[in-house]
Formats: C-alpha cells, structure tokens, sequence
C-alpha cells in the first residue's frame, strides 16, 4: 500500500468530534461545567487555556480514559460516552514519554496492528511506513532510550497513527522538549495532520503554540468554553475580557463609559461588542496598536524598552500610575530611551471595553 | 572501573577473607578425613544419602508453588495499587513489612496451634479434609501458605522497586489507546518492563523457601533445610559437604536467573 492510498483512506473518512454538557468532577473540584464544543471534520482544534482549566479532562473524556458525570461525547453524531478507550478509535499522544520501554520503535509503532492480531510481517511493513512518514525510518531498530525527546515523540504520533483512528488526540505533546525541536515538531505535526486530513484535538497552555498550528482554537475558563474561533479572530476579536487578555499581551486602560462610546486617553473611541453596566471601565488595547510619540509637556514617561528584533516593546508609566505596553518597530523606537517624556494615543477604531479590574 | 589504590585492596582482601576463609574451612573439612588424606567421598555418598533427593525436590516443589503464588498475588496487587488507590500505598508498604516484624518462630507457633485446633473443632465439616489435606507430608502445602507471608517483604520491595521505574498510568493508557484491553495492556505493555523486578522477587523468594528451617521443622515437615540439620546430628561431613553444595547451587540458579534476565534483554535489543 501506498502513502498516498493510505492518505485518501483517512482523509475520506474524516469524523467530527461533539462535546454536549460535559460535566465532570473530582471531589470538590470541577474540571468540566458544562463544555460543548463541536470539532468540524479534518480539522485541527487547539484547546487553551491555563492549567485546570479542564481542557486535559476534555481530551481524556473523549479517549475514554475518564468518563462524564453527566453529558455526552459524539464521535461522527455517534455516543461514544460507553464505548471503552480501547474501542474508541482515537490515536494518542501523550505530554510524558510514553513508548514501551521494552519494544524497538518499530515494535512500538506495530503495538496497536498486533493488538489487532495483523500479521508480522505486514505490521512491521505498515510500522515502517510510518516512521518514514514521521522521519525516522532509519531508528525503526533503536529503542526508547536510545531515542532524543523529540525523536520519542515522533514515534509515539507514528504509534497514534498506525490504526488510522478517527480523530488524533495530543496531549501537551510537545511541552516536554526544549525550544528548538518543539518548533521543528510543531510544523512536523501540523504538516502531517494537512496531510492526513486527521480530525485533532490538541490541548495546550502555550498560546503561541495553539494560535500558530490550529485551524481553530478554544479556550477554556474554569471548565467552560470561553471562545472557539480562528486564530486571526480570537487575536484580533476576542469575545470576552479572559480571552482579550489570555491570548497575546493587553494592556488595560482606565477609561469612561458613556451609551457605546468610551473615554480613554483624551479621545472619544466607539465600544466593541458587549458593553459592561459600569461607566468606570478598563479599555484593552494591544501593543501593537498603540501609538507612542516623543512630546517635551507629554505626562507620559517610557519606563523601559526591550529589543525584541524588528520590534522594540516600551513600557509607558501614565502619570496615574497605568503602565501601558506599545510595540514600535526598532527604527521609531530609537528615540525612546528610558526617561522621556510621551503621548500615547490609540487609532480611530472600536476597542474592547471590559469591566474594571480591582 | 575505579583503580585499586593500597587502600582499596586492603579492603578488598579483607572482605574477601572475611567471606572466604569459613567457606574454605568447609571445604577442608569435607575432603580431608583423619587418617585417610584427601577424599572426595563425603560429596559422591550425597546422592545415596537417604532423603537427600527427596528433601531438596520438596524444597523446590515448595519454592516453585510459592513463587507462583507470590507473583499471582503481588503482582495484579501492586499494579492495581499504582493506577487505582496510590493513597493506600503506606497502609500495604506497612502490611507487608509485619512478617519482618512477627519472628518465624511465632508464626511457626501460632500455626502450629491452629493446626492441632481446627481438627479438633471441625471433624464434623468437610474443613476437616482441607486441613488434612494442606498437612500433606509429600506436599504440605500449609508451608507454602506460611512462605507466601514470610516471603511478602521481599516481594514487596522488589516489585516496588521495579514498578518506580516506570510510569504504569501511562504505559497502560498509551496501550488502550492503541486498541489494548485492559490484560492486554498489563500483559504486553506493563509486565515485560517489570522483568527484572519479577526475577529478583522470584530469586529472593527461591532464597528464603530453601533455606528456611524453623517453620518447617516446628511443623514437623522435611524439606532440605531441615534434612540437612537431621543429617549432621550422625554424618557431619555429608551435612557439611551438602551445606557447601546447596551454596554452589543457589549460586548457579542467581546466576542462571540473571544470564536469563540479561540475556533475553539483549537479545530484544539487538
């Protein structure tokens, strides 16, 4: 068989993923409150949000390795919530190294073929296929300790791939590895996942990761689904305060509320989306969109500046205490050393209101 | 390795000493009979020794069904503690270090009342016939029973040891995610990786069952611990000769049992 059968054979049959009212507790904590979420076929979900969120749980309800107190989980419209892990058809990876010490990484990938009692000869043929296809078809013979981080991690999506499950699910995959090869794997992962056409699920608290390699990303709040939307979205519009301040750096500050349009900085903007009942509010702007400019009277003051390459990020200290951070590129910046005097003002555009912190 | 300074040698010749001259006394003993020089006769009269096959078969026979039991008992145990109540893991820790604590000697006592008790009581219930039958001189299986707890010390601390080394949740999870059921994934993924743990809990377990006397001699039973004991009241140098052998033996089952354990690890990994 062929890579590109075997590519075809998935890709046609590609499932969606429902989660309808999930709930799950353990004792007093609740790790889900009511998720629902529904995967599209094919395509690649992030779920974000910052640890015990209960996105971990979500992932291991639908591999069937925890089960929902109340609330059910559909595989393509179907109830999985009894099916046991075994018969759930959902490859795994998992954020700790979790090959079979004593198989060869050949032998890890068959594990699952032999489990379905398919012949040596045409496991280990369909095992190294696959390693080819993650790049090691070369270490098929080493063993797991003979393998880097990075190596280990491959093998073990080659191992979640090889029953050509329904959906792919990747637990943290790549949390465990230093900067560089998560990088390289990141791409890898992503590249495969195009390739196959795999429904997956990938749970992550890196939000560069999820908006980086994911078709959509959701993040989660205390069991909850905050926002499910594109990565481009959920950056530039993002549907409630936790996500605004969660996904990308925000900085808050105070303005007047007054009907639908906000007071902020000595300019009147238009608010975005839900507005809050308070009139004391907190506007929330990227760094990006802040405009920073050198003004002997201005009661602004940069507080200090980090080289981030093209970019240089200035810290401003408002003369009510309210630091503000603004991206300007090198060559503006230049002129902004610690200590100067500025004016900060921001475009003509709705910006995002959200209740006032503290 | 380190080098071998003065010093380190010294401590080697010391301990060498320490552990070599009660052996070659042994030794010497058994093969230089008074008046006759040096003979060998003390080791060829073990095989017609009466009772000797006998007593070391039975010892055998009762290490086998021990370990059996041990690693039947043990092993699904302790698995099942890691993925189901690691909480319960001090309250087991401590239940299976009271058998260091109760003296054999005790045991032998408490079970020997037992014994003599339950018969007494139950000749009316069909528990008469087990208690007959675990008292059965060709296979007393009431040792096995009473080798099983002596044994969980040991055991214990073996499979522990070995079961620490690795991550058993996620070994089992990443084998049901591959389609494993539940013994498959504790049979294909999580035992083949405790091999060595399995080997020394059966090693320590060998040890403890042929060289255990006092339990089996207060019960009035003769496997080869106690044969051996019986024997040197009226042939000291057979019984030393046998000492002397059933050291080389246990020797060559410890190294048999770890060239089977290193070899077939190899042999997967090459």
């Amino acid at each position: 068989m062929t890579a590109t059968t075997r590519d075809k054979a998935v890709a046609e049959k590609a499932a969606t993923v429902e989660f309808r009212r999930l709930r799950r507790e353990f004792g007093k904590t609740i790790a889900l409150d009511g998720l629902d979420l529904a995967v599209r076929p094919g395509e690649l979900l992030a779920l974000l949000g910052p640890s015990g969120c209960g996105k971990t749980t979500a992932l291991r309800l639908l591999a069937g390795f925890e089960h929902p107190d109340a609330g059910e989980v559909l595989v393509d419209g179907q109830d999985v919530t009894g099916v046991p892990a075994h018969r759930r058809d959902a490859g795994m990876v998992f954020q700790s190294y979790s090959l079979f010490p004593h198989l060869s990484a050949v032998d890890n990938v068959a594990f699952g073929l032999r489990m379905r009692k398919v012949r040596t000869a045409e496991r280990r043929a369909r095992a190294a296929v696959l390693l080819e296809l993650v790049g090691l078809g070369d270490k098929g013979e080493r063993f797991p300790h003979q393998l880097s981080g990075g190596q280990q991690q491959r093998v073990a999506l080659a191992r979640a791939l090889a029953l050509r499950p329904r959906v792919l699910l990747l637990d943290e995959p790549l949390s465990a590895l230093d900067a560089k090869v998560r990088l390289t794997l990141r791409e890898e992962i992503r590249r495969l996942q195009r390739e196959l056409g795999i429904t997956t699920l990938f749970v992550t608290h890196d939000q560069e990761e999820a908006l980086s390699m994911a078709d959509r990303v959701a993040v989660m709040r205390a069991g909850r689904l905050e926002q499910c939307a594109p990565p481009s979205e959920l950056y530039g519009r993002p549907a409630t305060a936790f996500v605004a301040e969660f996904v990308g750096t925000m900085s808050r500050i105070p303005g007047h509320l007054d009907g639908t349009t906000v007071e902020v900085l000595g300019q009147r903007l238009p608010a975005d989306g839900e507005v809050p009942a308070t009139p004391e509010v907190d506007v929330l702007v990227r760094p990006e969109a802040v405009h920073v400019a050198a003004e002997g009277q201005g009661d602004a003051r940069v507080v200090a500046t980090a080289f981030l390459g093209a970019t240089t990020r200035l810290t401003v200290r408002m003369a009510d205490g309210v630091e503000i951070k603004a991206d300007l590129s090198t060559h503006e910046a230049a002129a902004l050393a610690a200590g100067t005097a500025v004016r900060v003002s921001l475009p003509r555009r709705p910006v995002l209101v959200a209740e006032r912190a503290h | 390795m380190a080098r071998l300074n003065p010093w380190r040698w010294c401590v080697l010749a010391c301990a060498g000493l320490y552990f070599l001259v009660p052996l070659a006394a042994s030794v010497v003993f058994t093969v230089d009979v008074p008046g006759q020089g040096v003979t060998f006769d003390a080791y060829t009269h073990i095989l017609s020794a009466d009772g000797f096959l006998s007593s070391l078969l039975l010892s055998l026979e009762l290490a086998a069904a021990t370990i059996a039991a041990v690693l039947l008992l043990m092993v699904p145990a302790m698995v099942a503690l890691r993925l189901g109540a690691p909480k319960l893991r001090p309250v087991v820790d401590v239940v299976c270090s009271l058998p260091l604590v109760v003296p054999p000697i005790a045991l032998a006592a408490g079970m020997g009342t037992v014994l003599k008790w339950g018969p007494e009581h139950l000749s009316r219930t069909p528990l008469f016939q087990t208690f007959v039958a675990i008292q059965n001189p060709s296979f007393p299986f009431v040792l096995v029973l009473a080798y099983v707890v002596m044994a969980l010390p040991f055991a214990y601390r073996a499979l522990d040891a070995g079961l620490r080394a690795i991550d058993v949740p996620t070994l089992v999870e990443a084998a049901r995610s591959c389609g494993a059921s539940w013994p498959q994934a504790l049979v294909r993924a999580v035992l083949p990786n405790l091999r060595g743990a399995l080997l020394n809990t059966s090693f320590l377990t060998l040890a403890l069952v042929l060289g255990e006397f006092t339990v089996a001699q207060l019960l009035g039973f003769q496997p080869f611990a106690v044969w051996i004991v019986t024997v040197s009241g009226s042939q000291a140098q057979l019984s030393v000769a046998v000492s002397v052998l059933s050291l080389l033996v246990t020797w060559a089952l410890l190294l048999a049992l770890a060239g089977f354990g290193g070899r077939s690890r190899t042999a997967s990994r090459g």
